[in-house]
């Protein structure tokens, strides 16, 4: 059984690798939780480049049922061929669309599923995968078939916490939430993404960003992928790690800031804080 | 095995089944995660726990039970040459270098040195901290040096002292803690009562496929309007100097539940509500609106929200002219029992955490007022209200 232990552009912390090794060792799905931008959807494509198979992705949105995951039964072509006298119409089979649940279970080899953003559907939607996720099995009624997987997919789902999970379905899952990472950590990853990178650029860089994530009264914090952004935006700017250590003290806030701060908010309360210092240096 | 950690678990109001139990056995049987402490730890905590508010409550019993095991030390370490050198030269003087050096040297030193390392791991459980003094070696606890030197392991052991679990990194995640980091609308949600209102704009599968079946097959199309949240919400809230510590979480909570909510109307009272209620806090002095008026213009079916601290004179509620703002001739009880009597859903929320209540008097009233609806301000207390508005008790 292979063994997950991060990729060449994915830093992985031994927790996380424990929780993935034992979705694939013991079948069962994972749930992944975390705050935004903390590389919960990529989790899956590295997970799947890792261990070698397909990813089928299935993104979940407000108006998703769980039926549509499954197959869809195409009514309103079959009422169509019906009235134009069309041969497709004896055999009902041509009419169920395959979803990517279906697509998952009848794949050769056992692909890697990921289910994105559970929580923006409706309340009942988890509730009504739980035979499917937990047999792998699912019936259609129009042609009284069951579909059984072949091999159990690796399934990976995530969550940004907008709704509760039922117990039911979570009993079913493995667990993981990706916390922010710390200063180590983060510096692994910009290394990874960035390698041969100055290293005082990143430092700097890191400090600033850590910085800018313990201000009081921020509305919303820079994460992992906007910091990566923003690395991104010095590095084509040119910006050198002098300007960024020696930030005039007028401005507090930091160079292309528009990657790191979405907020007008925020924005306006650094503007306030470098007003509020400026007047303390009098 | 493990029964006990189960068992605490589950005291901590941890929600473990059997089920989750039984997993954590069989992935250990599959060897998924390595066999030391920390990578148990991982383990556990993936099968067992399934949601972040518990992982906090997890960390602690997992602390608790699993105190004082520590890893086995690793025999096969280094002890880097310089660094024995340095400490030698510190505290060793002409004679005993000299000595050093007629034992064969350095390198003899360390082989020795490695030698008794071994030896005591194993005859002490994580021991390796000391090396006694075997009479061949200069090092030891009773040295010449009244601190003794100290031979620990490399720096990787030294750093790893305070635990993972240890830590406590999940603790503002548990929703027994005072609001600010969790997203406040999942408890909003539980208020919600969906129904069809307004014009139609959706496309009403079912009634189609119904009505072009009747129609011999022309197509028919049928319209239902969009499905929103008809619950009707008056929101008082309390602008007092007393609150001034809890504006923050007040803001949060006003402006998630402005989201969530289409009818979502608010006001501002001090202390406690009296005759007359204001919209706009600067403006209170000016423009008020009476309580009267909100009995009349809204129905039965509005549910109330209170949010304040309950906090001030046992005198405010109970006589005439309690209020700080202007002369009331009918005490505060008066009117919060005309706008209960009016509204029969309605619940109060007080930041001040629920240990304290039973310090101050006037909270005592208004929940007697209120028959016992008074909620903390947490991310629990605003779940179990809402549910309180959601079914009317």
């Amino acid at each position: 059984m292979q063994r997950f232990e991060g990729t060449a552009s994915y830093v992985a912390t031994p927790d996380l690798q424990v929780a993935v090794n034992a979705a694939i060792a013991l079948e069962r799905p994972l749930l992944v939780k975390g705050e935004p931008g903390t590389g919960k959807t990529i989790l899956a494509h590295e997970v799947a480049g890792a261990i070698g198979k397909d990813l089928i992705t299935w993104h979940i949105k407000s108006t998703s049922k769980a039926q549509q995951g499954l197959y869809e039964y195409d009514a309103v072509s079959r009422l169509r061929d019906g009235q134009l006298g069309d041969e497709r119409v004896h055999d009902i089979a041509n009419y169920i669309k395959p979803g990517k649940l279906w697509d998952a279970f009848e794949a050769p080899v056992a692909p890697v599923l990921l289910i994105d953003e559970i929580d923006k559907a409706d309340i009942e939607f988890p509730n009504d995968l739980l035979l499917e996720l937990d047999r792998m099995e699912f019936y259609v009624y129009e042609t009284r078939r069951t579909i059984q997987a072949k091999h159990r997919p690796v399934v990976i789902i995530t969550s940004n916490n907008e709704k509760e999970l039922p117990d039911a379905f979570l009993r079913r899952c493995f667990f993981h939430y990706i916390r922010f990472p710390d200063r180590d950590t983060m510096q692994r990853i910009v290394d990874v993404h960035f390698p041969g990178l100055k290293h005082d650029l990143v430092h700097e860089a890191l400090t600033v960003f850590f910085d800018i994530r313990e201000v009081p009264g921020l509305k919303k914090k820079p994460s992992t992928s906007e910091l990566l952004d923003w690395i991104k935006l010095l590095l084509v700017e040119d910006v050198s790690p002098e300007v960024l250590r020696t930030r005039d003290p007028a401005k507090l806030i930091p160079p292309l800031h528009g990657a790191l701060i979405k907020n007008e908010q925020d924005v306006q309360l650094f503007e306030k804080l470098a007003f509020l210092h400026r007047r303390e240096r009098g | 095995m493990f029964f006990s950690f189960f068992a605490e678990l589950r005291a901590a109001k941890v929600p473990v089944s059997l089920r989750e139990y039984l997993t954590l056995l069989e992935a250990m049987q599959k060897r998924v995660a390595a066999f030391d402490l920390d990578g148990f730890y991982f383990l556990a905590r993936t099968a067992l726990v399934k949601d972040e508010r518990h992982l906090d409550r997890f960390d602690r019993v997992f602390g608790h039970c699993f105190n004082g095991i520590e890893t086995p030390a690793d025999p096969h370490t280094e002890l880097p040459e310089e660094w024995l050198r340095k400490l030698a030269e510190r505290f060793l003087t002409a004679e005993e270098k000299a000595l050093v050096q007629s034992m064969g040297g350095w390198e003899a030193l360390m082989e020795r040195l490695r030698q008794l390392l071994a030896e005591q791991k194993g005859r002490h459980q994580g021991g390796g901290r000391w090396i006694g003094t075997a009479g061949t070696s200069p090092f030891g606890a009773f040295g010449y040096n009244p601190e003794g030197v100290r031979i620990g392991q490399q720096e990787g052991r030294n750093r790893r002292a305070v635990k993972v679990w240890d830590r406590r990194e999940y603790r503002n995640l548990d929703d027994t803690v005072e609001l600010g980091t969790r997203n406040i609308k999942l408890a909003l949600r539980r208020l919600r009562r969906f129904a069809r209102e307004g014009a139609a704009e959706e496309l009403d599968l079912d009634g189609t496929v119904r009505s072009t079946a009747h129609n011999a097959g022309w197509l028919d199309l049928k319209l239902v309007p969009e499905r929103h949240n008809t619950v009707k919400l008056l929101l008082f809230i309390d602008v007092g100097g007393s609150m001034e510590d809890h504006v923050r979480i007040c803001e949060e909570l006003f402006s998630a539940a402005r989201s969530e909510f289409r009818h979502l109307i608010h006001f501002y009272f001090h202390n406690c509500v009296y005759d007359a209620v204001w919209r706009d806090s600067r403006r209170r002095h000016v423009e008020q609106t009476p309580v009267l008026e909100l009995l009349r213009t809204y129905d039965s079916g509005w549910r109330l929200v209170f949010v304040g601290d309950a906090s001030m004179s046992p005198y405010e509620i109970e006589k005439e002219g309690g209020s700080v703002e202007r002369w009331n001739d009918q005490p505060g009880e008066a009117w919060m029992r005309r706008l209960l009597d009016s509204y029969p859903k309605a619940v109060w929320l007080n930041p001040v955490p629920k240990k304290y209540w039973g310090g101050t008097t006037s909270i005592a009233m208004l929940r007697r007022l209120l028959a016992d609806r008074m909620f903390p301000l947490t991310l629990d207390g605003l779940d179990q209200a809402m549910r309180c508005l959601r079914r009317g008790a």
